[in-house]
């Protein structure tokens, strides 16, 4: 590899040729080496990420059309049966309804609880950098060691939440046996681990508002709270479009605390759970997980593309 | 503290902004301005504070609890004492020895590739003539959308045919190509002044040396950036390894989290795994805590351009 990137003398592009040489050839020649210096230094990342990011999601379309059990050497091909299967099973609706709830609310949640963060970090008081570098701390933690703590100060018998609801002459409800409650739980760890980010990435936001309107609205007599809503929020606003976005993915992603949580996915099962349990729980079905795979990867394709297209628009008319 | 917008370790930036022009306000010690500083300004950080560190506080008194301790109906806060049986058990139901020995190599050995693939792939996009340049730098903005959860079924299929199940290698490999590190380093390449490396190439300087000798110690901030935010995801993987490994001696620290889980379901249990936890969490909170201007650097980049 070296030995094509160090220059060789008689190449070396800048040295100033013999006079009479023509310009054209010199630079072709640069051209040329160019382009094998390129190959030797972005080929290899290239080529791993189109044999594992790109192959996999043309193999998923493939094998969502088998009816295949997951180490079975014989498949089937069935066409769009798998996605026929999903979509008019009750899993449908379940999957679907439990991914948008776990989605909606966790999105929901960091955000507006990270803007309400940021703008208490933002105050002009002591101690915020800190601050600031606390609450992003549970976004940088392991997924399952966060779960397990969160598990046991949930546990209905022996956890802090069942000693204070005790306290106040309630009983702990049970978190893993009810589904509903399950799904309240993950969701709660979720915006726990997660507010941190929007707090940090809203506080860069309130941070580059520009001053001088700020303090020209101030000076007129807007109270904070009018100052918040009439400007700051407009203004932010880009920076909200940013962490829709990156919020709704990564919730269409979330798995550690899901797996650790409720290993058996009863009443939390989110797509990219479901397509887990089924290739590589119980069941085995890897032409149907792929399926789900495939369903997944169109929302997050939709959701991208919205993006890409928002941006440039921004881009064009501003 | 000018570190406070999204830290931008750059050193060629953009000088920040001058400082706030002064405003006339109350007397700083006025009782108006004492009740605001408290009630809008410590008490929402201190809540907001508790909030994070309660529960790891908690996670870490709890790993010193015998089951006697846990298993009351009265809360015990603090433990009885500094007993380190919880670890002891943790580390001999399953082997956290090994785990902690495998999570540091795929860490070390995945992290070291795919900063040195982000450095050359980036100095490629940016300094080297190719055609289609941005058509490939398009491909790996895409690949940073895809999540690495809908590949898991036909990355497993593929490494496990090639033998790679319950081998170090399988873990790494499907995660070495970097479009994460690769655009980051990118955009900071753009920033740097085209003369520093015009006169370089002028004095001779082929592009192997203009890249380690010019670019990357000028560059050892965004690097710092991109090679923590790797180490610190590469420790936290969990799907993958979880799906290629099923044998203890090749698990890494979060798959072998579970499997103490799996093996201490009763409520006697809580104490070792939150031993567990520590031994997972705390590596991690200890290099945030010293270095996390770069990881919030680096994991909020993006917000402010857009």
């Amino acid at each position: 590899m070296t030995r094509q990137l160090a220059p060789h003398p008689s190449t070396k592009p800048t040295k100033p040729g013999p006079a009479a040489a023509p310009k054209r050839r010199r630079w072709t020649q640069r051209t040329r080496r160019d382009f094998f210096v390129f190959l030797a230094l972005a080929l290899p990342n290239l080529v791993l990420i189109a044999v594992f990011t790109y192959r996999p999601l043309v193999s998923n379309i493939y094998y969502s059309t088998l009816d295949w059990t997951l180490g079975s050497p014989s498949a089937t091909v069935v066409g769009i049966n798998n996605y026929v299967t999903f979509f008019t099973s009750d899993d449908a609706s379940k999957v679907l309804g439990t991914t948008a709830i776990f989605t909606v609310v966790t999105v929901g949640g960091s955000m507006i609880l990270g803007l309400l963060i940021a703008l208490a970090l933002n105050a002009k008081v002591r101690g915020t950098t800190f601050a600031r570098s606390a609450v992003f701390a549970p976004y940088v933690l392991s997924g399952v060691g966060v779960g397990l703590v969160w598990l046991f100060i949930f546990d209905p018998g022996y956890g802090v939440l069942a000693w204070l609801l005790r306290g106040i002459g309630q009983q702990s409800p049970q978190w893993i046996n009810d589904p509903q409650l399950s799904l309240v739980m993950v969701i709660l760890v979720y915006v726990w681990k997660n507010l941190g980010y929007c707090a940090v990435v809203y506080l860069a936001g309130l941070q580059s508002l520009p001053q001088d309107v700020m303090e020209a609205a101030s000076l007129d007599g807007a109270n904070g709270f009018r100052r918040f809503i009439t400007m700051s929020l407009p203004l932010l606003s880009p920076t909200t479009f940013f962490l829709l976005i990156t919020s709704l993915l990564s919730s269409l992603q979330a798995f550690d605390l899901i797996r650790i949580m409720t290993p058996l996915g009863t009443g939390t099962s989110t797509l990219i759970y479901e397509a887990y349990l089924q290739a590589f729980g119980a069941f085995n079905r890897a032409g149907y997980s792929a399926a789900i795979s495939v369903i997944l990867f169109a929302i997050l394709l939709v959701i991208t593309v919205f993006q890409l297209r928002f941006v440039e628009r921004k881009v064009h008319y501003s | 503290m000018s570190s406070l917008s999204p830290v931008n370790p750059d050193p060629t930036a953009p000088p920040t902004q001058a400082p706030d022009p002064v405003i006339p306000r109350d007397r700083p010690f006025s009782r108006r301005n004492l009740v605001q500083a408290v009630l809008g300004g410590y008490v929402p950080l201190i809540l907001a504070t508790l909030v994070v560190f309660l529960p790891l506080l908690w996670m870490v008194l709890s790993s010193f609890k015998q089951p006697g301790e846990i298993i009351t109906m009265d809360l015990e806060i603090l433990p009885e004492g500094l007993n380190l049986q919880n670890y002891q058990i943790a580390m001999t139901t399953v082997p956290f020895g090994q785990f902690f020995l495998n999570s540091a190599i795929v860490t070390a050995a995945g992290a070291s590739v795919k900063v040195v693939l982000a450095i050359l792939t980036a100095y490629a996009l940016v300094f080297v003539r190719f055609p289609f340049k941005n058509v490939i730098f398009m491909l790996i903005l895409v690949a940073l959308m895809v999540p690495p959860q809908v590949s898991i079924l036909p990355n497993y299929i593929l490494i496990s045919g090639m033998g790679g199940k319950n081998t170090l290698w399988g873990i790494i490999l499907p995660g070495l190509g970097t479009a994460f590190g690769t655009f980051l380093l990118r955009q900071h390449f753009l920033t740097l002044p085209n003369s520093i490396l015009e006169s370089a190439e002028i004095d001779g300087a082929g592009h192997w040396r203009r890249l380690w000798r010019i670019v990357v110690p000028i560059s050892v901030p965004s690097i710092a950036t991109v090679a923590l935010v790797t180490i610190v995801s590469e420790w936290n993987e969990y799907i993958w390894p979880l799906i290629i490994t099923d044998r203890p001696d090749t698990m890494t620290l979060p798959v072998g989290l579970t499997l103490l889980q799996n093996s201490e379901s009763n409520a006697s249990g809580w104490g070792i795994l939150m031993a567990g936890a520590v031994l997972v969490i705390v590596p991690i909170l200890i290099v945030f805590a010293a270095l996390q201007r770069y990881i919030v650097a680096g994991l909020t980049q993006g917000s402010v351009t857009g």
